[in-house]
């Protein structure tokens, strides 16, 4: 037997299910009744939409996104690594080795201020116009390095505020045991911060396996540059649309699950 | 045998003066209490005494060497003085003995299994052998201040620090962290305490200190201070405090 | 009375203007067919190489798709000052919706499957198709040999018709890198990256006797050897109803001989270039 307020409560719940209900699907309805009616749909269905093209192309494009996922599988380690000793460069208090501590920050300030697809460029073809012999003028190589500077600046930052987040009682509690100086950094102060940006840290992985397909502006034929291919082979823009059908089967559970991590750690917190 | 002694011991932050000519000696065994205001600089003071912080002027001796002397190594000296905040700081992501081993394995150079069994033995003296291997958010704010307590103890300190632990605890949770620093006292545990807990550095204590803006205004056993205070200022704590 | 008059002034204005208005091609097929009136709008890549269009300046009218516009626009009855140029890249001219220009010349390859999207006018070039390599990679046995070409790093600009050709013909060893553009392409032969590119055989021999210093064009492909040869057309929406005329002009010019001499004087002898075997 319900009391009178858990029924009101119940009753307000339903209703608000029903609403969302059924204003979810009057918009879908509306998406799906209202946009072939424009006047260019017919067009635009042919050229980004071709269910023939679509299926003719996925499989390649499938193939080719394996090698974004292998760039980004060797990126993402060393980028977590780097970005660590980068963030640890620019937590050191001696004084003396206040050249490292300077290093870090313009690192990051160079690195964050210039867009990858540039930064690509200049290293994918600056450093192997050097004269380096092959296999180690090759592009894979440099535009992952390209790929793991700018996004190891970025991962530094988010591990730097990590480490700030730790509150300074902990540091103090750690070194009035006697703790050196690296021992509070590496048992107490990185595994608190490290587990801290878990959530941030995936977003920028979800980005970072976005920005792989840069790494095709100097050569290498990964899913956005097949679709390109397909694009200029059909006149048609509908490869891209696949290429994006399959970016977003991998980024949206990643992000759901970033999500997911992030709002617990905040119910955690609180 | 351990014997800390303090000798115009001065620190400022900038243009803040906290500790103005300081001097303090407290002898094997002892437990010496300090009270006065908040912002009086007491927390400042233990801090000093085990090098968190770093004092301006003045000697800090323990059993006769200058501890305070720049050059020397400050991990070495912190392992011998052992603190206690009013906050426990454990470490969240280690159960009660990860949180208690993590300093004797590393400054010791001994591992876990050569540790553990005196570990243990100070986990049941102070009642928590249960506990061992709970993580900090699942003990009780008394449980965790005994853990931060067996830490530090797990050093093998000469020395006690505690600045106000019972502060932040629910009263409900006070007495059993005050069982231990009686526990310790009974052991012969030389002992430094901030504390606002009148009654028990009343009854406990071999020497109350009553700190007021950077100084030791008045110094005595406790019955002279509680019962019978000299300054005018010690009068006024007192008075707001009991 | 009075009225009577003006108006009929007023008429013989309105016809004095339509008439000139109209003037500059009473007889033109192209008459109200195209984007503004009285004006043939030109898309061409922006930048435009050379011999194609001479210092990315198209309304000067050299080099060979400059001249053949302008020629073009000619014969469809505008004269110089009533074309305009615009760009527009590949992927403008072939999505849906509005376009800003009446036809588009950037030596756009005619296919079955561009051909369902837009329309190409005849072709005003057969393009055959070359491997620009470098000395070194010669001296190194380079052979225009298709057994020797499968050994190279190879690499194309995207969007090109030689990514299809290049592995349906060639088939490396190595999976070919691409690029955005022609001068990606050649920067990566310049860092030694690639070892080999396919472009067509004006635009190999202008890179490698300009842009790269140790430029060789090592071979070119037989019309037969592609399953149907690189033939350049004009890009036009689908369609449009100007194609009649811009294929007028340009069969009209083939006739009379004008296309070959501008071919002539553009477009470099290319029978120096051995075929590849
Ligand atoms: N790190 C610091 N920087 C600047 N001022 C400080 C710092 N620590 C303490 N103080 C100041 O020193 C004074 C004494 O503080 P504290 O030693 O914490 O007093 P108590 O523990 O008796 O409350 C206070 O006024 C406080 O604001
Ligand atoms: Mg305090």
């Amino acid at each position: 037997m319900l009391t009178i307020r858990q029924a009101h409560a119940k009753r307000v719940k339903q209703r608000s299910i029903t609403i969302a209900v059924i204003s979810t699907i009057a918009a879908i309805a509306l998406v799906y009744f209202l946009v072939p009616l424009a006047p260019g749909w017919p067009a635009v269905k042919k050229s980004f939409f071709n269910a023939e093209i679509f299926i003719k192309t996925f499989p390649t494009l499938l193939d080719a996104f394996m090698l974004d996922v292998m760039i980004f599988l060797w990126c993402a380690p060393l980028i977590a690594i780097l970005g660590l000793i980068i963030a640890l460069c620019r937590d050191v208090r001696s004084p003396a080795l206040y050249p490292l501590r300077l290093f870090g920050a313009i690192y990051t300030d160079v690195l964050r201020g210039i867009p990858v697809v540039l930064i690509v460029y200049l290293i994918g073809f600056g450093v192997p116009g050097l004269g380096l012999s092959r296999p180690w003028n090759s592009p894979y190589i440099w535009g992952s390095l390209a790929l793991i500077l700018t996004y190891s600046a970025y991962v530094a930052e988010i591990f730097r505020s990590g480490i700030e987040s730790v509150h300074s009682s902990q540091r103090a509690a750690a070194e009035s045991l006697g703790l050196s100086p690296s021992d509070t950094m590496r048992f107490v102060v990185l595994p608190q911060a490290i587990r801290r940006v878990v959530p941030a840290n995936m977003n920028m992985f979800i980005a970072l396996q976005k920005d792989v397909a840069l790494l095709s502006f100097i050569g290498p034929v990964e899913v956005l540059r097949q679709a390109g291919v397909y694009k200029s082979l059909y006149a048609n823009f509908t490869p891209y649309v696949a290429a994006a059908v399959i970016f977003l089967i991998i980024t949206i559970p990643a992000t759901r699950f970033a999500d997911h991590l992030m709002s617990k750690q905040q119910r955690e917190r609180s | 045998m351990s014997k800390l002694e303090l000798i115009n011991i001065h620190k400022s932050f900038g243009e803040r003066k906290v500790c103005s000519g300081i001097n303090l000696t407290v002898n094997d065994g002892e437990m010496v209490c300090l009270i006065g205001a908040s912002g009086s600089g007491k927390s400042t003071l233990l801090r000093c005494m085990n090098l968190l912080e770093e004092i301006d002027e003045g000697e800090i001796l323990l059993n006769g060497e200058d501890i305070s002397l720049p050059g020397l190594d400050p991990q070495q000296i912190r392992q011998q003085i052992g603190i206690v905040f009013q906050s426990y700081n454990l470490f969240p992501h280690m159960n009660a003995l990860e949180n208690v081993m993590l300093a004797p394995r590393r400054t010791h150079k001994r591992s876990k299994d050569e540790l553990r069994p005196e570990i243990e033995e100070l986990f049941k003296r102070f009642g928590l052998a249960d506990r061992m291997l709970n993580y900090p958010d699942q003990l009780s704010g008394g449980q965790q201040q005994r853990v931060a307590v067996i830490r530090a103890l797990a050093m093998k300190p000469k020395i006690m620090l505690f600045d106000e632990i019972t502060s932040a605890l629910d009263p409900e949770l006070v007495a059993e962290v005050l069982d231990v620093l009686r526990q310790l006292h009974r052991e012969g545990m030389t002992m430094v305490l901030a504390t606002h807990e009148m009654s028990f550095a009343k009854e406990l204590a071999d020497k109350v200190c009553f700190l007021d803006a950077g100084e030791i205004l008045e110094e005595g056993p406790p019955e002279a201070i509680f019962s019978n205070p000299k300054q005018t200022r010690t009068q006024a704590f007192l008075k707001s405090v009991l | 009375m009075l009225l009577k008059s003006s108006l009929s002034i007023a008429t013989v204005c309105v016809g004095l203007l339509l008439s000139t208005s109209s003037a500059f091609a009473a007889d033109s097929c192209a008459t109200g067919k195209t984007l503004k009136d009285g004006v043939l709008t030109i898309a061409t890549g922006n930048p435009s190489y050379f011999p194609w269009v001479l210092d990315n300046d198209p309304k000067a009218g050299k080099g060979f798709e400059a001249a053949v516009a302008y020629e073009v626009a000619t014969r469809m009855g505008f004269d110089k000052d009533n074309v305009e140029w615009t760009t527009a890249s590949f992927d403008a001219s072939i999505q849906p919706g509005e376009k800003n220009f009446d036809f588009n010349l950037q030596q756009f390859s005619i296919t079955e499957d561009r051909e369902k999207v837009v329309d190409f006018s005849v072709p005003y070039y057969s393009a055959a198709m070359a491997v620009l390599t470098r000395k070194p990679i010669q001296e190194k046995g380079a052979k225009p040999e298709l057994e020797s070409l499968k050994g190279l790093l190879w690499g194309a600009s995207s969007a090109t018709t030689g990514v299809p050709m290049l592995n349906k013909l060639i088939k490396p060893d190595d999976k070919p890198l691409l690029y955005n553009d022609n001068n990606d392409v050649v920067a990566a032969m310049k860092a030694n990256q690639i070892d080999a590119a396919l472009f067509d055989l004006p635009t190999a021999m202008y890179l490698g006797a300009v842009v790269l210093d140790d430029g060789v064009v090592l071979g070119q492909f037989p019309a037969d050897r592609s399953e149907n040869p690189d033939q350049f057309g004009l890009l036009m929406t689908e369609g449009n109803p100007l194609k009649n005329c811009v294929d007028e002009a340009l069969e009209a010019m083939k006739e009379d001989g004008t296309l070959a001499s501008i071919e002539a004087e553009w477009l470099q002898q290319t029978t120096s270039v051995p075929l590849i075997k």
